[in-house]
């Protein structure tokens, strides 16, 4: 560099790195509603295979040392039975994924009482 | 088919008002019917840049009070054909108007123009949701400084909640030597920021100034200066003529400037 006075004029880089941090911040605090529907279809999916305590549950957005996380913590008060998730599941034909996972349950039953997904 | 269009940007002092008067003198003057709404109640502005305070005399608070029809309370713009301004009321507060009244104005008003302007205040609060309550889309106006985006930015996440999905940017105030010189961001910073499609480019010039110590819109001047140009190609833009971006640094620059950046990369 030719001339060294210009190392300390970019504060541009200054202003669009911190830009780029609020603005992340600012977008994932704002939305209530767009909580309050991922919350309702985060649950709707856990529903499908546990019984969730709905009046005990956490649901947030936390904002830590500038890095934003989602805490679901869902007590679960019963694992639904087996049979009775593959009869939701058949009537619920929506998604492939969902199937693959039944034929795997399948194989190893007990297991997956225990510790259904 | 008009078009209900909201010019707003969170932040105040970034160019609403002079946005609105120079794209609705633009746009009258390419021979469209444009009325301009002044949404901010308590402060109102509008008037004054257009040079129209002196024929105020009903404004939006009279029409909804039934104390005059609405064709009473629009002011006439004697220069241009085709332009006109229905003023805010300058004794009451942001809190005197709801959504739904802002809503049948513009809606009222859309049966005879094919723009309807809106001038909305700064910040978030009622003032905001009237003037953005009829709006179809949005012109958000913004500075390359950390304030004004971060506050565009804002705005722009509100108007998608409310279901205004055509949104365009206006980046004002530009200062070409200082982007050259990286002290300032550029327009493509601050696009790549807010991620909403780019409709104006205006450069940060005296002139604007002048104008409205005149009361009287750049582009309606004789001269043709570097940010009338800027508005006029924005109004064209709208009626979805394809005018590219001016140069801003064409002709700017001497040749100190051209040197260092020539060998200080």
């Amino acid at each position: 560099m030719l001339f060294p006075w210009n190392n300390n004029a970019n504060s541009k880089d200054c202003a669009k790195s911190r830009l780029k941090l609020i603005i992340a911040h600012d977008r994932a605090s704002i939305n209530s509603d767009m909580l309050m529907a991922m919350r309702e279809e985060i649950l709707d999916v856990v529903a499908r295979y546990v019984e969730v305590d709905r009046e005990e549950m956490e649901f947030s957005l936390s904002n830590d040392q500038r890095m934003t996380s989602l805490t679901a913590n869902l007590p679960i008060r019963q694992i639904k039975r087996l049979g009775e998730l593959q009869k939701q599941l058949q009537e619920n034909n929506g998604i492939d994924l969902q199937k693959i996972e039944v034929v795997e349950i399948d194989r190893n039953e007990d297991n997956a009482k225990s510790n259904p997904k | 088919m008009s078009r209900i269009i909201v010019v707003t940007s969170g932040k105040g002092g970034v160019g609403k008002t002079t946005t609105t008067s120079n794209l609705g003198a633009a746009l009258a003057k390419q021979n469209r019917s444009v009325a301009l709404i002044d949404a901010d109640f308590g402060l109102r502005n509008l008037d004054l840049l257009l040079g129209l305070e002196e024929r105020v005399v009903y404004t939006a608070l009279d029409v909804l009070a039934g104390e005059c029809r609405l064709a009473q309370a629009l002011v006439k713009d004697k220069r241009l054909k085709g332009l006109v301004l229905l003023p805010a009321a300058q004794n009451r507060n942001k809190e005197a108007v709801r959504p739904e009244q802002m809503q049948k104005i513009a809606t009222a008003l859309a049966k005879g123009y094919d723009y309807i302007l809106i001038d909305c205040p700064a910040g978030i609060e009622l003032g905001f949701r009237n003037a953005i309550s009829a709006a179809q889309e949005a012109l958000i106006v913004t500075t390359p400084e950390v304030a004004a985006v971060r506050d565009a930015d804002r705005v722009i996440g509100l108007l998608e909640a409310e279901g205004v999905n055509k949104i365009s940017l206006i980046v004002n105030r530009v200062k070409p030597h200082m982007v050259e010189e990286n002290k300032m961001m550029s327009v493509e910073d601050v696009l790549e920021l807010l991620g909403v499609p780019l409709i104006g480019v205006v450069p940060d010039d005296e002139k604007v100034i002048e104008s409205t110590n005149r009361g009287e819109p750049l582009v309606l001047g004789e001269h043709e200066s570097t940010p009338a140009i800027a508005y006029t190609n924005i109004a064209r833009r709208l009626e979805g003529e394809k005018v590219p971006f001016l140069d801003l640094l064409a002709n700017q620059g001497n040749i100190l400037s051209r040197l260092r950046k020539i060998f200080g990369g």
